[in-house]
């Protein structure tokens, strides 16, 4: 293993490990997605359309991501460990690559339980819609991580992020539902892979810029 | 055989007019200074005087507001002591240190994190988690993980902070047996380390 794929796996490591042991954040992100879909599920009218029903889900999914992404750099804020990391030889990009996994397993993690409750509650699911959802992962991590390190810097944190990420969100939304509902969901699957490669790279190159003044 | 690419006869760090604010805050204003190789300087001054911010600009955490600052020192040769202790509450003092054991490439990692908890009193303490560490024991941590990878400059804030007379005692013998190396110790007790000192820099 080279040694930056190490420095990424031992940080990645160390993000689960630490929610392991604290349980911060991903039982929030559990609770607030089934908690959106059970509400979803008794204010949509019956007879609604998927189109509907697919935004919901996108929609529970983008704020979930959103829960997880402002306690992403909460241990590093705490104790001013990112100053730490910073000054590490290492190359400062591996801090965003193994923040960005940690985050998409969570992520994938609280989807895990969304879904299958979304196809309890609305209607069955489809492969198109799962890889949506695996690529909205890619690219949500990816700039929500680097919009985290940004706004942890910040003393309007909470204020910050929201700001900042939803606005890029948006075409995830709009890539995700119409790959879940589209009848070629291929042009939506291929929009989702170009914003995941553009934004991983984007934040992969400018990580270094954000965490040093 | 120094190694090629540095020029040791160069001061380690060098401001000249060095200034730095915050909005329209002054921190620091024109400041020179030369701490050449194998100096050591105490700052000192008042709450609010500069020296924290001194010493965030010589890590690079910083940039400087206007003037030149020239660092003779890479990344993972700067020991870095802050206020906060730069470890993770949730994990124990040994796994702090064989993370950033990690991150600095050191090829005996493990060994030396072991070595670095006996010397500064918490072999006992390793597999205990850092946030359930007392202040002392916390500074103690952070002084284990400051000269864990064997540092050619210290940047030190309140070195001293929280330690009890042991505690204080081990950093002495610490800094003793580093001969070499260059330090800017920021410190509101001169005093303490003014055997060891080569020069002071009072900030107002």
């Amino acid at each position: 293993m080279s040694a930056y794929a190490g420095d990424v796996a031992a940080l990645a490591r160390k993000d689960l490990l630490l929610e392991f042991r604290s349980r911060d954040t991903l039982p929030a992100m559990l609770l607030f997605v089934v908690s959106a879909l059970t509400i979803f599920h008794f204010a949509l009218p019956s007879g609604s359309s998927e189109r509907a029903e697919t935004g919901l889900l996108w929609i529970a999914i983008v704020f979930t991501a959103l829960l997880g992404l402002t306690r992403a750099f909460a241990a590093e804020r705490e104790q001013g460990v990112l100053d730490g990391l910073v000054l590490a030889p290492c190359d400062r990009s591996a801090i965003w690559l193994g923040k960005t996994i940690g985050v998409t397993v969570f992520l994938v993690l609280a989807e895990l339980v969304a879904l299958p409750a979304f196809a309890l509650f609305f209607h069955p699911l489809s492969w198109d819609l799962v890889a949506a959802v695996a690529l909205a992962d890619i690219g949500i991590a990816s700039i929500g991580t680097l919009l985290a390190a940004m706004a942890a810097a910040s003393r309007a944190r909470e204020l910050l992020l929201p700001l900042l990420f939803l606005p890029l969100a948006i075409p995830v939304v709009i890539g995700g539902v119409g790959a879940s509902i589209a009848s070629n969901p291929g042009s939506f699957l291929g929009f989702l892979i170009l914003y995941d490669g553009v934004f991983a790279i984007l934040s992969w190159a400018s990580f270094e810029y954000v965490v040093t003044e | 055989m120094a190694p090629r690419g540095r020029d040791y006869t160069r001061a380690v760090i060098q401001a000249r007019q060095l200034s730095k604010r915050f909005g329209d805050k002054r921190v620091l204003e024109e400041l020179d200074l030369e701490v050449p190789r194998g100096g050591f300087v105490l700052v000192t001054g008042p709450n609010g005087s500069g020296k924290t911010t001194l010493l965030r600009l010589c890590a690079g955490l910083f940039a400087p507001t206007a003037g030149e600052l020239e660092v003779e020192a890479r990344r993972g040769e700067i020991g870095f002591l802050a206020h906060q202790p730069l470890v993770y509450s949730e994990l124990t003092a040994l796994e702090n240190l064989d993370l950033y054991g990690r991150l600095y490439r050191l090829p005996d990692r493990r060994e030396r994190a072991g070595a670095m908890l006996e010397r500064f009193g918490l072999w006992r303490a390793r597999n205990e988690r850092a946030g359930t560490f007392s202040r002392g024991m916390l500074q103690r941590l952070a002084l284990s993980r400051t000269f864990l990878h064997d540092p050619d400059l210290l940047l030190l804030d309140e070195p001293f902070d929280g330690l009890d007379a042991e505690g204080s005692e081990l950093l002495h013998t610490e800094l003793a047996e580093r001969t070499a190396v260059t330090a800017l110790v920021a410190t509101h007790d001169p005093e303490a380390l003014a055997a060891r000192a080569t020069a002071r820099l009072a900030l107002a």
